[in-house]
């Protein structure tokens, strides 16, 4: 974009002063200019809620109520292989945005369609090991340990639920409408929102997991 | 079970906790009930008559104008107000009636509804669509910009925060509200003490309408860094725009709290997990201390944009540039940071000990050196200045006045050890009504008044302007005073009857009263001012633009301006623009127009908004299939518009031209004038 000169005139004729203060040559601002801005803020309110529930955790984590505690409820090697899955989907991610670089159609929706994969890997994990809890009544309703650790991992799991059907959602559209520079801001969203949970899920699994099973 | 009918004996699959019950019984309710359905069938009708749902839907409802959605938030804070004040009405008289063994006429059950309502109403549905309302329509032509970052989710707010409304609206007839006060502190609000849908009410209210406030600030954030015309560097922005920044930060930066706040009290009362309960582990006072992380900086958002309405105000009736524009920025950036720092204050009583009191009783006391500064700024803009007394210069210096009352008072709450006397006192609730009414209320009067000529075209009636701002001012002293010292007397808040040890304190009640029908007259004239002004619109019209002789960008377009604001973008060179540009006698341009791009209108906003209500309403009332539906439905709807592609036009150079020459003849017009007198 074509800036005009900032500084005030000296004298001139009207129609410099005119020149002076108004762009008339303005072009105007390309579409989703303010896209990148904007969607950061709306992650780091994101990533305030993240910081609520991590300080929830914090705070009522250790009561049990006289029930399990995290070193007789969690099996780790489970949560090493489903952290895993959201690791690699991150980086299958970064491959489809290469890929999109490389404006390959054909290479973006199958490493996307692969993310897809581990996303959705990640979530049945989740849930089985949901379940196996619940199943033994250590629900969400047993301690306020329990309601802490449900609703920070669960509301992360909504997250993922909800990112893989925005992906969903974004491969039909490079499939009908192709990598046109809307659906490559779109993807590029997605991307940051797909890593963001990534970096939240490193907190979840050090702070309640590691931290946790030590504790 | 996840999924469990709480409490309620009589849940049904098909209509959850809906019954025939839940529909009023007592006379008082049900007098409103008649009262509002048939306004609400005349309204309608009037509106299908005049054929105007059409003009409605395509030039307001879907319209991402941002001057529009301003407008609409004030109409809506408005509508919420004359609700709000009809509650503090009913709390001031039952006060004043229950005295010498009298019962006064509220029970219990609806008196404390009312305070709750009293208190949620006027902060979210009142003071927020106020102030969201005049940084929409300011901010963007402050700056220079033809619309906001992101017009459709403008839109997309302005209806949750509706949304939001029409659900506390909804529980006045349908069910009951909190009957908690206007947080909801557990365990009160837990499941055991509040087993009604009175808290699900509250909380999904807040819900839906914070979902619309924090991407609102997400908006206009991003318009404010984004959007500022050439040469408006950071520090040359108008002193307004500078507090609708931090405000919007503020706002990004907090609601997410309240979201999981809320949440979390949500789960406790429809899953029954253990948050904030008194067993297995929860803590109550987890909840207190998140909900004032908010809570606290949320005053800080009310109050931050009416600074700036102050300064802008002050600099243009005093006809100078503002006294240390600077320090004002950096003054407003402190009180900012300074406002997460003292959230504790609110329950010095909890007992953190004197270390964590103190911190946060000087943390607090801090805040007032930035907020003094302000003050000093402000009346030193006005030493030597050529001051005219209009309406929006005399809401000035009666907040200047009322304002720092108020913020002394506060000051004496912020010293712990005179906190555990005051604590929950009605000398609280003189403070805070003196803060906000003396500072928030009287700043949406006085912008408005210094605005509507922008957004309207015409000047408001000064004599019913004059009579509103005495009214307010006197009543409000006579309103609040009594409670200051009835507060310090000891008497706590939120009292429904008065035994017979309190029939000498009567009297303070009754003049607090008398202040609030005073405050009443003050609305009526505010009504009467309005619809005089339209009656009378041509005699009040302002057709130069500029009726004050105002020194930022909004008073250089016409008024209304139109829907591009700027023909072409104005390049700032200075501090306060217009004035600059005025002082310089620059030339308006009137040829070489270009096609201008534009956001286009959208139903999405309006359609998801009210789907996100239905289903509020459906998880308040835990009609399960419902919920389903209508979080599908928002999913399906966003994902179908996301499908829109085509959201921009363009407005033809000849079209622009043609408003632009009726603008010029217009100006002539003034001049000619101007010069015939």
């Amino acid at each position: 974009m074509s800036s005009p000169a900032t500084t005030p005139p000296s004298a001139g004729t009207p129609g410099d002063l005119t020149a002076a203060y108004y762009d008339l040559n303005e072009h105007a601002h390309p579409d989703g200019y303010s896209t990148g801005l904007g969607f950061w803020l709306y992650l780091m309110s994101d990533c305030l809620i993240f910081a609520m529930l991590f300080a929830t955790f914090g705070v009522l984590g250790g009561n049990y109520a006289g029930g399990e505690g995290p070193k007789d409820l969690f099996n780790l090697k489970l949560v090493a292989v489903n952290t895993s899955m959201l690791l690699f989907s991150s980086i299958t991610y970064g491959f489809a945005m290469i890929s999109m670089q490389g404006r390959n159609k054909g290479a973006t929706l199958g490493w996307l369609f692969i993310t897809l994969l581990f996303g959705l890997a990640f979530l049945s994990i989740e849930m089985f090991e949901f379940h196996e809890l619940i199943a033994e009544g250590n629900g969400p309703q047993r301690s306020a340990f329990l309601s802490s650790f449900f609703t920070l991992v669960g509301t992360h799991g909504l997250h993922v639920t909800f990112g893989s059907i925005w992906l969903v959602t974004l491969m039909v559209q490079v499939g009908r409408f192709g990598l046109t520079a809307a659906n490559q801001r779109r993807l590029q969203c997605l991307s940051l929102f797909w890593h963001f949970l990534d970096v939240v899920w490193i907190g979840v699994f050090t702070f309640v997991y590691l931290m946790g099973t030590l504790r | 079970m996840l999924i469990e009918p709480s409490t309620h004996s009589h849940w049904t699959p098909l209509l959850g906790r809906l019954g025939l019950d839940a529909l009023p019984t007592e006379p008082i309710v049900m007098i409103t009930f008649v009262g509002v359905a048939l306004g609400g069938i005349a309204l309608v009708a009037a509106l299908t008559y005049f054929k105007l749902w059409g003009y409605l839907w395509k030039e307001w409802f879907t319209s991402v104008d941002h001057k529009k959605i301003g407008v609409m938030y004030m109409v809506l804070g408005l509508v919420m107000f004359l609700r709000g004040f009809a509650d503090a009405l009913m709390i001031r008289s039952q006060q004043a009636l229950a005295f010498n063994g009298s019962d006064g006429y509220l029970n219990s059950h609806h008196f404390d509804q009312v305070f709750t309502a009293h208190g949620v109403i006027m902060i979210f549905f009142v003071a927020m669509p106020f102030v969201t309302g005049l940084m929409n329509y300011v901010v963007p032509l402050q700056i220079g910009a033809r619309d906001v970052s992101f017009p459709f989710l403008n839109n997309f707010s302005f209806w949750m925060t509706v949304g939001g409304a029409v659900l506390v609206m909804a529980s006045l007839f349908i069910g009951e509200f909190a009957r908690t006060g206007w947080l909801a502190y557990p365990p009160l609000s837990e499941l055991a003490y509040s087993p009604d849908v009175g808290v699900d009410y509250y909380i999904w209210s807040l819900q839906v309408a914070g979902v619309g406030t924090t991407l609102s600030g997400v908006n206009l954030i991003a318009t404010i860094l984004k959007l500022r015309a050439p040469g408006m560097k950071l520090m040359r922005m108008p002193v307004f725009t500078w507090t609708a920044l931090v405000t919007n930060i503020l706002i990004v930066a907090v609601f997410p709290v309240l979201t999981v706040v809320l949440a979390l009290l949500g789960l406790d009362r429809t899953i029954h997990t253990n948050f904030f309960t008194n067993d297995f582990g929860g803590s109550p006072m987890l909840y207190v201390n998140l909900i004032w992380i908010w809570g606290h900086p949320e005053v800080y958002i009310l109050i931050l944009p009416i600074f700036g309405v102050f300064s802008e105000i002050t600099a243009t009736f005093c006809g100078k540039r503002l006294f240390g524009y600077t320090s004002m920025v950096y003054a407003t950036a402190v009180i900012g940071i300074l406002s997460y720092l003292v959230w504790l204050h609110h329950f010095f009583t909890m007992g953190s000990g004197a270390s964590v009191n103190s911190f946060f009783g000087i943390t607090t006391m801090v805040i007032s050196i930035p907020t003094g500064a302000k003050l000093f700024n402000w009346l030193f803009t006005m030493y030597r200045g050529r001051i005219r007394y209009d309406l929006p210069m005399m809401w000035t210096v009666a907040f200047m006045l009322t304002f720092t009352i108020g913020g002394m008072t506060g000051v004496m709450m912020a010293v712990p050890a005179a906190d555990f006397v005051l604590h929950n006192s009605v000398f609280l609730i003189a403070h805070f009504h003196n803060v906000i009414i003396g500072g928030v209320v009287f700043g949406v009067f006085a912008a408005i008044n210094y605005w509507w000529p922008k957004a309207f075209g015409f000047k408001l009636n000064v004599f019913w302007g004059k009579v509103q701002f005495w009214c307010w001012v006197v009543g409000f002293w006579l309103a609040f005073t009594p409670l200051y010292m009835l507060g310090l007397m000891g008497v706590t808040r939120r009292m429904r009857v008065f035994d017979a040890s309190y029939d000498p304190l009567r009297v303070y009640y009754i003049v607090a009263m008398l202040g609030a029908l005073l405050i009443a007259a003050g609305i009526g004239a505010m009504l009467l001012q309005f619809a005089i002004s339209i009656w009378k619109r041509e005699e009040y019209k302002d057709e130069s633009g500029d009726p004050w002789h105002g020194r930022t960008l909004e008073w250089a377009t016409s008024s209304p301006p139109p829907e591009y604001n700027f023909a072409f973008t104005p390049v700032i060179h200075d501090l306060d623009a217009w004035a600059d540009m005025k002082k310089a006698g620059v030339p308006r341009p009137v040829s070489g127009f270009k096609d201008i791009h534009m956001p286009r209108s959208t139903w999405a906003g309006i359609v998801l908004a009210g789907m996100a209500t239905l289903t509020g309403f459906a998880l308040i009332w835990q009609v399960w299939w419902l919920a389903i539906v209508g979080l599908v439905s928002i999913i399906g709807t966003a994902i179908f518009h996301t499908f829109n592609y085509d959201r921009s036009y363009h407005i033809h150079a000849e079209h622009i031209a043609e408003v632009e020459a009726a603008r010029t003849a217009q100006l002539a017009a003034v001049a000619n004038k101007g010069a015939a007198a």
